[in-house]
Order: C-alpha cells, then structure tokens, then sequence
C-alpha cells in the first residue's frame, strides 16, 4: 500500500453492483473538499476498470488500489 | 566590408522578415477560427462529453441499460439526455416505473430453463417478473424507480415523446414528476447531434 496521504472520508460500498459503487463515490466526493482522500471498498469485481474509468474521465485522482480476499479498495484524492 | 547592404541582402533580409510575420499571423487567424467553429458547435475546449440515449422498450430488462448508462455517465462529469419513445415511455408514467415487466416469451436467454412455450401461459410474465425482481433485489441491484431517482438528481434530462403521448393518449399527469417538457424527434436531434456518444435501447 502506498503511503503519503490521509483517508479523510471513508465509503462503504461492500455488497453494491454497477453502477452503485461508482455513483455513490461520484456523491461522497461532491461532499468532500479538494485535496480530501476518500477510501472507498467495494466488492464488485467489476469496479477493479470502473474506478479507473471513472479517474480518467472525472479527473479526480486514484491515489492507490489494493485488493484483500473478495474486496477492492480504492483511494481517490479530489482534485476540483 | 559589412558597412553597406547590398540591395540583395536587403531584399533577403525584407522577405525572410515579411514571411516571419506572415507566418505567425496566418496561425493565429487559423487559431481564431477553429475556435470560433469549435464554439459554434457547441464543442469549446473544457465543454464536457455528451450522451444521448432513445429508451424505446418498456420492460423491465430494457429499462435498465438506459437508466444505469445514463446514470453512471452523470457520475462520469457527462452531460446526459434520454429521449423515451414509444414503448420506453412506460418507464416515464406513474404507473409504470414501479410495474416494469419482464416478458419470458420469445425470450431464449431466459435464466431458469423453461420451454419457450411455457412462457405465453397466463400468468407466466408476472411470476418470471417476481423471479426477475427477488434476483434484483438479493443481489443488491438498484431498482428501476431508484435508477431514475438517481438520474433525476444528477441532473440527466429526461424527455417524453410527445407523439407517443398523442398515440397513446397518455397525458402529463400519467407521467413522474421531473421531466423535461415533451419534445419531438427534432429536439432529440439537435442534442444528440452535438453528442460524443448516442445509443439507441
């Protein structure tokens, strides 16, 4: 796991399907301030290329994934 | 010596400075007008992607691609309109965003076995539809009414076909609140002619 920064914010999206996991990050990070890290966990094995998809096209940066047995964490730094 | 131009090396001199200025002009003429052509399109840099959809089926399994499409476009920074015409309309009305069916007739990718034949007896759709929704709902799949809460509130337009409503005298208070006003194809058109992505359900 990388380090170098603070989880201010953390999501919960343990047993969500797509879109959910993508949809409730795109809110959690509207509520954040630029610069905040939001740690979000899901277990659809589809938002392993979601969540990367989703930082290309929002901007809003993936700091860091990592997987544990049947769960996908993922670490986005709001940029704007 | 160098103290004195000749009137060739002026004539050099002139002409390298003139193409100098000529050149640097021309790019920023260029400049000028693809931006303005960009912005007359719709297109200037920073404008965000677009995606336009037609929802022209009115069951259950139709109903979602558009819906989570749309929704997760919005959660992408897109810019999102769905046009719903004829029988995706359903999807619009009080009546029907709650009550989406699924048909097992004609349907060869149904997920339990059963012969085709099976699924025009009476009664067949509305228990396959209760299988489709026990499925939905223990695996923890949105609904279809909170895919369009959703939508909603990421600000996706949200049209009615107008002519659809005449066909099917379906009037404005049969539909959900939120929507944008009725439109036609035209309207349709004109967004999704300035549209990245355009799909048709």
């Amino acid at each position: 796991m990388a380090t170098g920064y603070v989880v201010d914010q953390r999501l919960d999206c343990k047993g969500l399907n797509c879109p959910l996991p993508v949809i409730k990050t795109k809110k959690a990070i509207e509520t954040m301030a630029v610069g905040q890290v939001l740690e979000m966990v899901a277990t659809d094995k589809g938002s392993k290329a979601d969540m990367v998809a989703w930082s290309k096209s929002t901007g809003h940066e993936l700091l860091d994934t990592r997987e544990e047995p049947g769960f996908f964490f993922f670490y986005v730094r709001k940029t704007k | 010596m160098g103290m004195t131009v000749t009137s060739q090396e002026l004539d050099q001199l002139v002409s390298a400075k003139v193409k100098e200025l000529a050149e640097r002009r021309l790019e920023q003429l260029v400049n000028e007008r693809v931006r303005a052509a960009l912005e007359a399109e719709g297109r200037s840099a920073g404008r965000p992607k677009r995606l336009a959809i037609v929802s022209s089926k009115g069951t259950l399994d139709a109903a979602y691609p558009p819906l989570i499409l749309a929704t997760t476009a919005a959660a992408l920074d897109m810019e999102v309109g769905v046009f719903f015409t004829f029988f995706g309309l359903h999807i619009l009305k009080k009546k029907g965003l709650g009550n989406l069916k699924f048909v097992p007739v004609a349907n060869p990718a149904m997920p339990m076995p059963m012969p085709n034949l099976l699924g025009a007896f009476p009664g067949m759709t509305g228990l396959a539809t209760l299988m489709m929704k026990q499925t939905i709902k223990q695996k923890q799949i949105a609904s279809i009414p909170e895919l369009m809460a959703m939508a909603k509130e990421s600000g996706v337009k949200l049209w009615p076909c107008q002519m659809t409503m005449d066909m099917m005298d379906i009037k404005p208070d049969d539909l959900i609140d939120g929507l944008e006003e009725p439109v036609g194809a035209a309207t349709f058109l004109e967004y999704a002619s300035h549209a990245d992505i355009t799909l048709y359900v």
